[in-house]
């Protein structure tokens, strides 16, 4: 159940969902994992535009810090307020409340450069090894 | 735990009475508009003076440091501070004095100041110097400033810094604060710059190279001519950061590597207190080439007096209000002046030995990557206790219980759980031992009760402090009215 | 004297433990070519002869307690209370180094979360880091900052900007994608008409300082609410001791607000080491450079302190830092803090009134001087500008004060060629009736 089916997938650790004509994004569990205690989330600009590849938000812990990637190119659609408000929701549901930005309109030839759930476990199992 | 100085605040409560108004009083209203007048008195505490003599001993009694405990922090050189530098820098001689007062009122200071470039170009090799960095941070910027002015000056664009993987924060920060962009060299597999690696990034945008050395590994760079040179080969500067120094006083000097820059860290190597957290010195070292770059102003003769050069076009300006931190300064004069020609190698010679001792003991705890005789400072890994679900941060916390500060923590970066130790020459073998021994009871308490290290320190005024909760919720100041809110208030 | 415990014999018998018959073994790695044999340096000292030897070369200097100096122009020498020293000198305080182990650490911790907050206190501002190297580059921290927050290239700072700290600023951002524009005066204060035509959508911020340069008090108010219009940061550069008369930064809208701090609690030391002051808002925390000290909890709940939002700083983001600062001014801090705490804000306000009404009858005393006006009819603190007549020489007058054992005030042509008669005058609570008189009398005859 950590890297649901339903789901593509980045080399750099990010989740994407179609809904309508949006790309949903977050991060992967084992990002979270890495990145232990969450405490804080730097969100883009509603209405930014952006290319797949582009660091488009930043993640912290106390330790750490990390780019998030848009993983398709498009507009920032809507962003999660409640991650900013609570970026420890980004450790308890990261598929699910702790979403952390939209994208649209998209560009359905760019999934195709994404991830299966079973590539990027592969791609996981590797970096491990 | 000691209350905030706030909540010993009583009103109506002085621990100092300005002097006596000796002209006519007026109201602040005759001179300032009334717009600009402050309406409301900052909220600072109201307490008498034996209520800040108190507080603030209590506080102090709750740090380590040099003085009451070993303190082998990596990289930062941390040996003991001489009283009689303390003593010399406080004379009213030095510390009375105003930046603008004339080149009369001034000639001892300036003697002083002019001297100490002089004693730092002997030890270094470099030809000239600066020592308005008030840091090493700040000279490396100065340093990194120096570079571009030069290939500016040269008709050259360079837009790029070469950095080793095992590189301090700060150089790396540094470079992109002078606005150039930053190529990370990874480290060879003897954990030195790997020549090969250098050769493969050494375009013709490359500025210079900036490094370590010996690096944050305490390794000598083997090849650092021949690095030089090929930097040179390609008009291309090396920057050395000078935080190591303390490594190689009467040993080797800088200039004779074909080192361009170089900053020292004056609260390392020399000596003086680190007070917490500054103020350090940084002063920069250049060749002859680069002399005319340095800040301003500087020190120079003119007839039979010492006076401040203000002018020079080629200068890339200045970094500090004044001239640097002079209080520093005078300090660190007094440490190269008290331990002289053999004093200094001797405190080198000891460091070396000290950390190849410390390391030697250590080898039967805690594997040390990139064995081989290390100079000032090594790096171990806490790797093995991991098993145990415990971590190099838990080890260091750890130690604390031991009465020891912790060395530096997974740094550098190139090192899995690293800690990196530097004992410096002012710790005595007994110390080194009693440090060997505690690491060592604390690997078996890993294996014995891992729970406990995890959760260390436990014989500290506090435990284990929430990071997390700090980072989440900022509370970065006290509020009148309110103490913080989720703590227990410490009784009165 | 190497301050080295360890003996000779032991260090024999370290060696014999690491497995090496001398100390150059351990320097294998040492190319010989480079191997110095001695340092090329005179012999050490003994304490008593070292001790001798700083006395000598202070004994060079005229220190302010021997002559009475009217001199400030970006370093102000107030009272120290003795319990400042005192508490300071104490091991626990000067040896330790940045707190990076919080647990052995919470008394410098505890004391940097004090500074904070009286610093915020004192500048009504939202936030304080634990300090800066000094006043100057604080300033250009600032510009740094601005322009990363504001993603916008120029930057305006006044001409009556302390020169240093502009000279500063242009060595930080040289090499950057940034614009310095200076902004003229009129009449001794930063001309708002030419600050608004300055103005548009590229400014990052627009840099005043309170009192200015020639001591003037700035339209602060005024001057934010022009930069707040296009967008930009309002940077205030301000006095501590004066803001126990005058408005805070906070009072007018401040986006970030530094200060040379130095004046609380350490001497002058010919310039350094300073102490820099740096606040802003609630909305910039994030950008800020520097350490920041918070309050927390252990796991037992009880109340603590520990370095906080440390993903900012340079060891965490290097190239991406918010600054490359590592060592600060901690000690200077320190001592800000316990004279903060001593002075308290009655005091404080005492200190200030007592330097407005001092420099008030200084100024007024000497512009009975028949050769001596006002520069400009402008409010000031602690500081003015006096304009000497064209035919008077400024050198020789300066020369027979330091005969007398005083400084006159410094020449501001100096740094403005445009005001060869124009002397800048300092009075602090340090300087009594008495030297105000005496210096009057010696000028009635200079001339």
């Amino acid at each position: 159940m950590s890297t649901p089916d339903h789901l593509l997938y980045t080399k750099t650790h990010e989740w994407v969902r179609r809904e309508g004509g949006e790309a949903v994004v977050g991060i992967t569990v084992h990002a979270q994992e890495e990145l232990r205690d969450v405490v804080f989330v730097e969100l883009p600009n509603v209405g930014r535009s952006v290319k797949q590849g582009e660091a488009v938000a930043v993640i912290e812990s106390v330790k750490a810090a990390f780019d998030i990637y848009a993983p398709v190119s498009g507009t920032i659609a809507r962003v999660n307020d409640s991650v900013s408000k609570n970026p420890q929701v980004v450790n308890q549901d990261c598929y699910g409340v702790g979403w952390l930005y939209t994208i649209s309109p998209v560009s359905p030839d760019e999934f195709t450069r994404l991830m299966t759930a079973e590539q990027y476990t592969k791609q996981l199992q590797a970096e491990t090894h | 735990m000691e209350p905030l100085i706030f909540e010993r605040s009583i009103p109506g409560r002085r621990g100092y009475v300005p002097p006596p108004n000796d002209v006519p009083p007026s109201d602040p209203s005759a001179f300032i508009p009334p717009d600009q007048l402050r309406a409301t008195a900052a909220t600072w505490p109201e307490v008498a003076e034996v209520d800040v003599i108190r507080h603030y001993t209590r506080l102090s009694q709750l740090n380590y440091s040099i003085d009451t405990h070993f303190y082998p922090l990596g990289s930062c050189t941390m040996k003991h501070n001489p009283r009689v530098n303390e003593r010399v820098a406080a004379l009213p001689g030095f510390s009375w004095l105003h930046p603008l007062q004339p080149a009369a009122h001034t000639q001892g200071i300036l003697q002083l100041l002019h001297e100490l470039e002089q004693l730092l170009c002997a030890i270094t090799g470099m030809a000239a110097f600066t020592l308005q960095p008030a840091a090493g941070a700040q000279g490396e910027l100065t340093g990194l400033k120096i570079m571009a002015a030069y290939h500016r000056r040269q008709q050259r664009h360079r837009s790029t810094i070469l950095i080793p993987d095992s590189a301090h924060g700060t150089n790396p920060a540094s470079a992109a604060l002078s606005g150039f962009s930053v190529v990370q060299l990874p480290s060879g597999p003897d954990g030195l710059i790997d020549v090969r690696e250098l050769k493969a990034r050494l375009t013709g945008d490359v500025a210079g190279l900036m490094l370590t050395n010996p690096n944050t590994l305490g390794l000598f760079e083997r090849d650092i001519k021949t690095i030089a040179a090929l930097l040179h080969e390609q008009e291309a500067l090396v920057y050395m950061d000078g935080a190591n120094m303390n490594a190689l006083l009467g040993v080797a000097r800088p200039g004779d590597m074909g080192i361009d820059i170089l900053q020292l860290n004056l609260h390392k190597t020399f000596s003086t207190p680190h007070g917490g957290g500054g103020p350090g010195a940084g002063p920069v070292g250049v060749t002859s080439t680069l002399a005319d770059l340095l800040p301003l102003p500087r020190v120079r003769q003119r007839g039979k007096s010492l006076v401040w050069q203000e002018e020079g076009t080629a200068s890339v300006g200045r970094v500090h209000g004044f001239y640097g931190n002079v209080g520093v300064l005078v300090r660190a004069y007094t440490y190269i002046r008290s331990l002289g020609r053999d004093g200094l190698s001797r405190a080198s010679r000891v460091a070396i030995i000290n950390a190849n001792y410390l390391k030697t003991k250590l080898q039967e705890i805690c594997p040390v990557p990139y064995d081989r005789a290390c100079l000032h400072e090594f790096v171990a890994t806490m790797k093995a206790v991991r098993a145990h679900g415990v971590n190099a941060w838990d080890v260091a916390k750890r130690l604390l219980d031991y009465g020891c500060y912790a060395p530096t923590v997974y740094f550098p970066l190139i090192v899995e759980e690293a800690l990196m130790i530097e004992p410096t020459e002012t710790e005595s073998k007994e110390t080194l031992d009693q440090f060997a021994q505690a690491l060592g009871q604390i690997i078996a308490e890993v294996r014995s009760d891992p729970e406990m290290v995890r959760h260390a320190p436990h014989r500290l005024p506090v435990n284990r402090l929430d990071d997390v909760k700090a980072a989440r919720e900022p509370n970065l100041r006290w509020r009148p009215g309110r103490s913080p809110n989720w703590a227990t208030a410490g009784q009165r | 004297m190497d301050y080295a415990p360890n003996t000779e014999e032991q260090l024999q018998q370290m060696l014999q433990t690491i497995g090496v018959d001398s100390f150059d073994q351990l320097l294998a790695d040492v190319p010989a070519e480079l191997r110095i044999r001695a340092l090329d340096l005179l012999p050490g000292l003994s304490e008593a002869d070292v001790v001798q030897l700083g006395e000598q070369l202070a004994a060079k200097n005229v220190s302010l307690k021997q002559a009475t100096a009217f001199l400030g122009a970006g370093s102000y020498a107030h009272g120290i209370p003795t319990a400042v020293d005192s508490l300071a000198a104490r091991g626990e305080w000067l040896t330790p180094y940045t707190p990076y182990q919080a647990e052995a650490s919470q008394g410098t911790l505890q004391a940097i979360y004090e500074f904070q907050t009286m610093v915020c206190e004192l500048f009504q501002m939202d936030v304080a880091n634990a300090s800066l190297y000094d006043g100057a580059s604080s300033v250009a921290e600032s510009a740094v900052m601005a322009i990363r927050a504001t993603q916008r290239p120029r930057i305006l700072v006044s001409e009556v900007v302390h020169p240093h700290a502009r000279q500063v600023i242009a060595t930080y951002l040289s090499g950057a994608q940034a614009v310095i524009q200076e902004i003229p005066s009129v009449n001794g204060v930063t001309d708002l008409e030419a600050l608004g035509k300055a103005l548009g959508d590229d400014v990052a911020a627009v840099i005043l300082q309170q009192p200015n340069a020639c001591g003037c008090l700035e339209p602060m108010t005024q001057a934010g609410e022009l930069a707040h219009r296009v967008g930009a940061l309002f940077v205030a550069s301000v006095y501590p001791i004066s803001l126990g008369v005058l408005q805070p930064p906070g009072a007018y809208d401040a986006d970030i607000a530094v200060a040379e701090g130095r004046c609380f609690g350490s001497p002058p030391a010919y310039g350094g080491p300073g102490l820099g002051l740096f606040t802003t808002t609630n909305a910039l925390t994030r950008r800020i450079p520097g350490r920041l000290a918070g309050c927390t909890v252990d796991q037992s709940g009880r109340r603590g302190y520990t370095l906080t939002l440390q993903t900012r700083e340079q060891h965490i983001r290097r190239e991406r830092a918010t600054s490359n600062i590592c060592t600060n001014e901690g000690w200077l801090a320190l001592r800000a803090t316990i004279f903060m705490a001593l002075v308290g804000p009655r005091g404080l306000a005492e200190l200030a009134r007592l330097n407005l009404d001092k420099a008030h009858y200084a100024q007024e005393q000497l512009c009975t001087i028949p050769w001596l006006r006002l520069m400009w009819d402008q409010p000031f603190f602690n500081e003015f500008t006096l304009q000497a007549d064209p035919a008077i020489d400024l050198e020789s007058i300066q020369r027979r004060l330091l005969r007398a054992g005083v400084v006159g005030g410094y020449r501001l042509a100096h740094w403005y060629p445009l005001w060869p008669q124009a002397t800048l005058w300092c009075v602090t609570e340090l300087i009594s009736r008495d030297s105000i008189d005496r210096l009057i009398k010696i000028l009635k005859h200079a001339v």
